[in-house]
């Protein structure tokens, strides 16, 4: 694992912000790390525990709260669908399901230890349940990477993938 | 004398009026709500709360109602009828934990939604719980099986799929973790950071599926990783020495204290018959807190071991040792003796031994006029938490009674050369060995005359004439002065292998073997001999020790009781 120079310096600046507790920069950190590695390696959280002079421990626990935080590797293109209570009842588990079948992808657990997403065999898809992504009225709904999907059917989840497809036709290696 | 809590005046402390269940009460500034409810006898139930602990009101079992004094328009409380304060209720359960009592507070420990609140946590608490009780190691003394019979309900309304969690989960080399069974408390993350500075648990995943961990590949391994079992308010944490050797309710429990090092943490000792299985540490502000360290709790299977002695034994013609009756290896042991001048012989003692002990030695020497008496210093590492470097328990009760001079251990070289050049001949050697002061089993060998006592076999014993089986630590009474200064007692808790007896009562016949009775019949009348020849210990008993102990001499060594970072902060304050 390798920090960039200048991802350092900008981390170093941030730790400037917390200067009652260098603790309170956990979040931060893992946040701007994630977004350059697109996950929280086990290495990571343990440098970032160094960083902050924090026993290792402390760091696991914030990445394994926040489901945003990923300890593992996502896909090319990460999928969100919501199974809030709105979009439950609006068929976000059919939804679910017809995506990975779609996709290609083992259906993830509903919740539970560890990794909560799943990823398909290409690599180029990966995917989860999500709790509310504020839009109940439009049930059921997900995401893809940033962009927003409502009302999505069958037919338009194929419609959006065939979107990725295309948008990065290469397999990752 | 230099023990705070006796000389210097407490400062004034405000007490404060406090209405709990309906009856007004007085309580000092800065007592926890909880506390004060205990102190009025309205038990609140707890799981994450710990006296010795941060608060971090986790656990919400601990709910009650409160109320503040009731402000009138001019911003003064409000009185009724009784002239005192009118309380406003405050419609929602707070957590009493986590909160000091105020002028005027109000306090319901058990009103319709405190009573509803309990029973609410409970059955929360009871959803992803494996219920094993049968099998766990704790039942009998835990915390949810004691509350569920108190405030629980009588069965369960959850239908779904329990959570399962990790089990067997081998957190460090003497403890074993069920993550079902834990509650979340974080009694055992706070006290191992708080407390042994070693900041090793946590907590990973969310809500249902928290689960308690080291972090991987890292394993819970310090020396005080056993006090997370004792305050695990669930079967949780438990210990590999002691889980599943007996349940709980067998176990007869006695106070004494520690003698692996010189702190003397108090104990309780559980024992069943003739078998010790564990101890446990009892709380004492002045010696240990609430805490042991894992080292001294362990250090007790010794007195299991199948090798112990049982039986006097003497040297035969044929140089092997036999068993005999006490009352022949007494009058062997005095007929030896005899044989031989004061300046002819040494007595090697232990600050292992009991005060009473060590007296008995005091007279066993004055009757054979022997002035070459010294006991065996010890010493290991230090931490800053409990542990002494001086690993005998009593270096205090030996200076005390003036055993080895002033610098215990100064006179041993000369008795280990008067061995070695044939100036001595006749040895009594109480508790220790000679060979790990450097004389070998040939030269013991050719001693005349080599009283021992011990509870084990070593070099010495295997060398010596006479062996007298003697008793371990939880097999006897007696005190010892620990290195702050402080006069303890140990309890009988189990008897004696074999025929093997308490020490003093052997070093009472021998000596009696040689000058004839003395009047001592009880370890009471050692103790008032004692006491009589004693300054320090004047006026006082083995029964006016009491369970926490005295303060008799100056401390040898200063060392704080391990406090939290809230009791260190408001010991700072000016209150
Ligand atoms: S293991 Fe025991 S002490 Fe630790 S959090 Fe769980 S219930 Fe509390
Ligand atoms: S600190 Fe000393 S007295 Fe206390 S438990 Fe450990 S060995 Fe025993
Ligand atoms: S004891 Fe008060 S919240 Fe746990």
């Amino acid at each position: 694992m390798e920090i960039p120079a200048e991802l350092e310096r900008t981390i170093d600046e941030v730790i400037t912000h917390y200067p009652a507790s260098k603790r309170s920069a956990v979040l931060p950190l893992l946040h701007l790390l994630q977004e350059h590695f697109g996950f929280i390696s086990k290495e990571t959280a343990d440098w970032v525990a160094t960083k902050l002079e924090l026993q290792p421990i402390n760091v696991l626990e914030v990445v394994t709260f926040y489901p945003m935080f990923r300890a593992a590797p996502p896909g090319q293109h990460h999928i969100r669908v919501c199974r809030t209570l709105s979009c439950a009842m609006g068929g976000s588990y059919k939804l679910m399901n017809d995506l990975c079948e779609l996709a290609k992808i083992e259906r993830p657990k509903h919740a539970g230890h560890g990794t909560p997403f799943t990823v398909g065999e290409d690599g180029r898809f990966s995917i989860e349940f999500v709790e509310c992504l504020a839009s109940c009225g439009t049930a059921p709904v997900c995401m893809v990477d940033d962009d927003f999907y409502e009302n999505v059917s069958r037919e338009s989840a194929a419609e959006i993938l065939a979107k990725y497809h295309e948008a990065s036709p290469q397999t990752v290696s | 004398m230099s023990n705070p809590s006796t000389t210097t005046a407490p400062p004034p402390v405000q007490l404060l009026n406090v209405q709990v269940d309906g009856v007004w009460h007085q309580f000092p500034k800065g007592t926890r709500v909880i506390e004060a409810c205990t102190q009025a006898g309205k038990y609140v139930p707890r799981y994450c709360y710990h006296p010795k602990l941060s608060s971090p009101g986790n656990c919400r079992m601990c709910l009650i109602e409160m109320g503040m004094p009731k402000m009138g328009a001019d911003r003064k409380p409000e009185t009724g009828a009784d002239g005192k304060p009118v309380i406003n209720w405050i419609p929602r359960p707070q957590i009493s934990c986590a909160q000091d009592v105020a002028e005027g507070m109000g306090i319901r420990t058990d009103s319709p939604m405190a009573q509803e609140c309990r029973k609410g946590v409970m059955e929360f608490l009871l959803i992803n719980h494996p219920l094993d009780c049968p099998v766990c190691d704790q039942a009998g003394e835990c915390r949810l099986q004691e509350f569920s019979v108190e405030y629980g309900n009588d069965s369960s309304r959850f239908l779904e799929e329990k959570v399962h969690k990790p089990k067997h989960v081998d957190l460090g080399p003497r403890i074993v973790l069920d993550d079902e069974r834990c509650i979340l408390c974080s009694r055992c993350v706070r006290f191992t950071k708080e407390i042994a500075k070693d900041d090793a648990l946590g907590f990973v995943d969310r809500g249902s599926y928290s689960t308690l961990t080291a972090h991987p590949g890292r394993r819970f391994d310090n020396n005080y990783t056993l006090n997370t079992v004792d305050i695990c308010p669930v079967g949780a944490l438990t210990s590999k020495d002691f889980r599943f050797k007996m349940r709980v309710w067998f176990l007869k429990e006695t106070r004494s204290i520690c003698t692996s090092c010189g702190t003397g943490c108090n104990t309780v000792i559980g024992s069943r018959e003739e078998t010790m299985y564990r101890q446990t540490p009892r709380e004492n502000n002045d010696v240990n807190s609430a805490w042991m360290c894992d080292y001294g709790r362990l250090n007790f299977h010794y007195l299991h071991d199948e090798r112990r002695l049982t039986a006097p034994l003497l040297r035969q013609a044929d140089h092997t040792l036999q068993p005999v009756e006490w009352r022949k290896a007494f009058a062997t042991a005095a007929q030896q003796l005899r044989e031989f001048k004061g300046e002819e012989i040494a007595v090697v003692a232990s600050a292992r031994m009991t005060n009473e002990e060590l007296y008995m030695t005091r007279r066993l020497a004055d009757a054979l006029k022997c002035s070459l008496v010294d006991v065996v210093p010890r010493t290991g590492e230090a931490d800053d938490i409990l542990l002494s470097a001086d690993r005998n328990p009593n270096t205090s009760g030996a200076q005390l009674l003036g055993i080895g001079g002033d610098k215990l251990g100064s006179r041993l070289a000369e008795i280990v050369e008067g061995v070695r050049t044939g100036k001595i001949h006749a040895v009594v050697c109480l508790g220790e060995d000679l060979s790990e002061q450097g004389l070998d089993a040939k030269v013991l060998e050719e001693l005349p005359c080599l009283v021992a006592m011990s509870i084990l076999p070593n070099a010495t014993t295997r060398a010596a004439t006479v062996v007298l089986p003697g008793s371990g630590f939880a097999e006897k009474r007696g005190s010892m002065i620990n290195v702050k200064g402080r006069l303890q007692r140990l309890n009988h808790a189990i008897p004696s292998p074999g025929d093997a007896r308490d020490d003093w009562e052997i070093l009472r016949d021998l000596i009696q073997a040689l000058t004839g009775s003395n009047g001592l019949y009880m370890i009471e009348d050692v103790f008032k001999a004692m006491s009589n020849d004693v300054s320090a210990l004047q006026g006082l008993s083995l029964s006016k020790i009491g369970d926490l102990g005295v303060q008799v001499v100056t401390e040898a060594e200063s060392r704080e009781v391990p406090k939290t970072p809230l009791e260190t902060a408001t010991a700072a304050q000016p209150t």
